[in-house]
């Protein structure tokens, strides 16, 4: 067995766990309700006072929060700490273009830090390791998340962000890195451009490497592993929670290791919002125990999937995420990129020369998520030059592009040519295999 | 002078074309020429008809997204270089021509060809102080 980072967090006995749990839920749930005016509405309103949480199992009395919970208070509504101890701002897109912002205090970063740290070494990386960190840095949590887990166990770490393939690869290669951070997908593009330039995985030194922010399948494991001659592992985040490393899997690949003591899991169902048998799959609910900065009781992440309670071989106690094979809103994840169809829509209803209905279709062609967007004319517009139809396009393009922050692939259509739906409309066909 | 033009926006989509002839045939519409501007994606038919009010009219009602345009017409000798000279007397006065299609009847000893440029009556003027044989509005 691989190096325990934190032994007496990571392998506590259960009843032990729970205990810990409890504690740290009474005290997050009596910082929110004498800090966040939000909470403390919510839980006066169904007559819940902080002394009424005395154990771990008593979460389910408390109310959920949202996404639009954040919304609402946009931006620092829903902060706990003072502005003087939050030391780092986080955001990730929302559902109608506004930002879901999060406030870090110094104790946040090094619990986050450790969480990421915890799960690097449970998958072989030591203080001799060189970590490549191919996520953006910036408003996203993945680059800087990453980073700092890294540096804190005291690996060294190789800031190179996103882009320039050619680069990252040449960076790999002389600097010898063990460790590769990026999303699943660029793994694969980065394994076929490796092969493009004429090399092979022995010219890289990759051991091990940690792949999230968006779905993935095991199909898609097999394929990173052979083609850059590592291992890889699934790490789980959100920026809502905290970023990478909320869960990340050990050596035996068996499904991300919830960082439990920290951010605690449970699964319920999107629809009665009552807990499921255990086992079940359902909506993935998160509570932030030891958050300063905007700690989220019961966050409603919707993505869909199940715990895994059998222990792990690996010695640690944690509970495990079982693959996520959906959401239960309709965010779409592309290349890595969080996108809400309700953030097109608000581009498109803004030009009158077309109309609100529009269908989006996603690919995964050469391993790079691309994203068509049908719309469609106005009735009333029409066009006798090319040229026109192409200006029309490239600002459709340029507005879509700024708002969800990812390119698409304008198509335009002609009037009533987009099928219309009865009840929930069907405006997304997604062609990918996850 | 001026012919009028509907031009009909076509998605690439197999059976378009026949959707477009099959509403004009339905409302007995006559199709005098037509020409059509293929891109990757999507297309612009450009046509003239016996009567493109109602035409505009049935293919706006059948889901066409249709422009009318007026475009500039005139006859030239069917024979090699007379295009050519009408062009150079437009490019001599710097008349910028979005696109141009012609036809010639058989049997006939002229050619037709209409022309979309940003500023018709200055074209008209041009053409017609350099000898060029306007044809008479939305006669073919």
């Amino acid at each position: 067995m691989s190096y325990v980072f934190n032994k007496e967090i990571e392998c506590m006995p259960i009843e032990e766990k729970k205990v810990l749990q409890g504690k740290r839920l009474r005290d997050v749930v009596e910082r929110v309700y004498n800090t966040v005016a939000p909470y403390r509405a919510k839980m006066d309103e169904i007559g819940l006072k902080p002394e009424d949480i005395n154990s771990i199992d008593d979460i389910v009395k408390l109310p959920f929060t949202t996404k639009t919970d954040l919304r609402a208070n946009y931006p620092f509504g829903m902060f706990s700490a003072p502005m003087d101890d939050i030391v780092r701002i986080h955001a990730s897109s929302g559902t109608t273009g506004k930002l879901t912002v999060v406030g870090l205090t110094q104790r946040d970063l090094d619990d986050w830090s450790e969480a990421c740290a915890r799960g690097f070494a449970a998958c072989g990386v030591t203080k001799q390791s060189i970590i490549h960190i191919a996520y953006g840095y910036g408003l996203f949590t993945g680059g800087l998340g990453a980073h700092y887990g890294g540096e804190f166990m005291g690996a060294t770490v190789v800031p190179a962000s996103s882009g320039n393939t050619n680069r990252q690869i040449m960076l790999m290669k002389d600097f010898k890195a063990d460790t590769l951070c990026c999303t699943p997908s660029y793994a694969v593009y980065l394994a076929d451009e490796l092969r493009k330039m004429g090399l092979t995985p022995q010219d890289l030194s990759l051991k091990q490497g940690f792949f999230g922010a968006e779905p993935w399948t095991e199909e898609m494991r097999k394929k990173i592993e052979e083609g850059l001659g590592l291992k890889a592992y699934d790490i789980y985040g959100l920026s809502e929670i905290t970023g990478p490393g909320v869960a990340t899997e050990c050596e035996y690949q068996c499904g991300p290791h919830v960082q439990d003591d920290l951010f605690y899991p449970e699964i319920i169902d999107p629809v009665t919002l009552q807990p499921v048998k255990e086992g079940e799959e359902g909506e993935l609910v998160f509570t932030t125990l030891n958050k300063q900065g905007i700690p989220l009781i019961r966050y409603r992440t919707r993505d869909l999937c199940s715990l895994i309670y059998e222990p792990c071989k690996c010695g640690r106690t944690s509970l495990r995420l079982a693959r996520i094979t959906g959401r239960s809103d309709d965010m779409l994840i592309i290349r890595g990129v969080n996108v809400f169809p309700s953030q097109i829509e608000s581009v498109l209803i803004k030009d009158k020369r077309i109309s609100p209905y529009y269908h989006i279709t996603i690919d995964r062609i050469n391993n790079l998520d691309i994203m068509q967007i049908d719309v469609e004319l106005d009735r009333g517009v029409a066009f006798d030059e090319v040229q026109e139809i192409e200006i029309l396009k490239k600002k459709l393009t340029a507005d879509i592009a700024s708002a969800i922050g990812v390119t698409a692939k304008v198509n335009l259509v002609s009037a009533g040519s987009i099928k219309r739906s009865e009840g929930k409309a069907v405006y997304v066909t997604d062609n990918r295999k996850i | 002078m001026l012919v009028n033009q509907i031009a009909v926006f076509l998605e690439n989509r197999s059976g378009r074309v026949a959707e477009f002839s099959r509403v004009l045939k339905e409302a007995d519409i006559n199709i005098q020429v037509m020409s059509i501007a293929d891109t990757m994606e999507y297309g612009i038919l450009r046509a003239v008809t016996d009567d493109n009010k109602k035409a505009i009219e049935v293919l706006r009602a059948n889901g066409f997204n249709t422009a009318a345009t007026d475009l500039v017409g005139f006859k030239v000798q069917d024979t090699p270089g007379e295009m050519c000279k009408v062009l150079e007397v437009l490019e001599g006065h710097g008349i910028n021509i979005a696109y141009l299609y012609s036809f010639a009847r058989a049997g006939e000893d002229y050619a037709v060809i209409l022309l979309k440029v940003d500023d018709n009556q200055n074209a008209m003027k041009i053409l017609a102080e350099n000898g060029i044989n306007l044809i008479e509005d939305n006669i073919l």
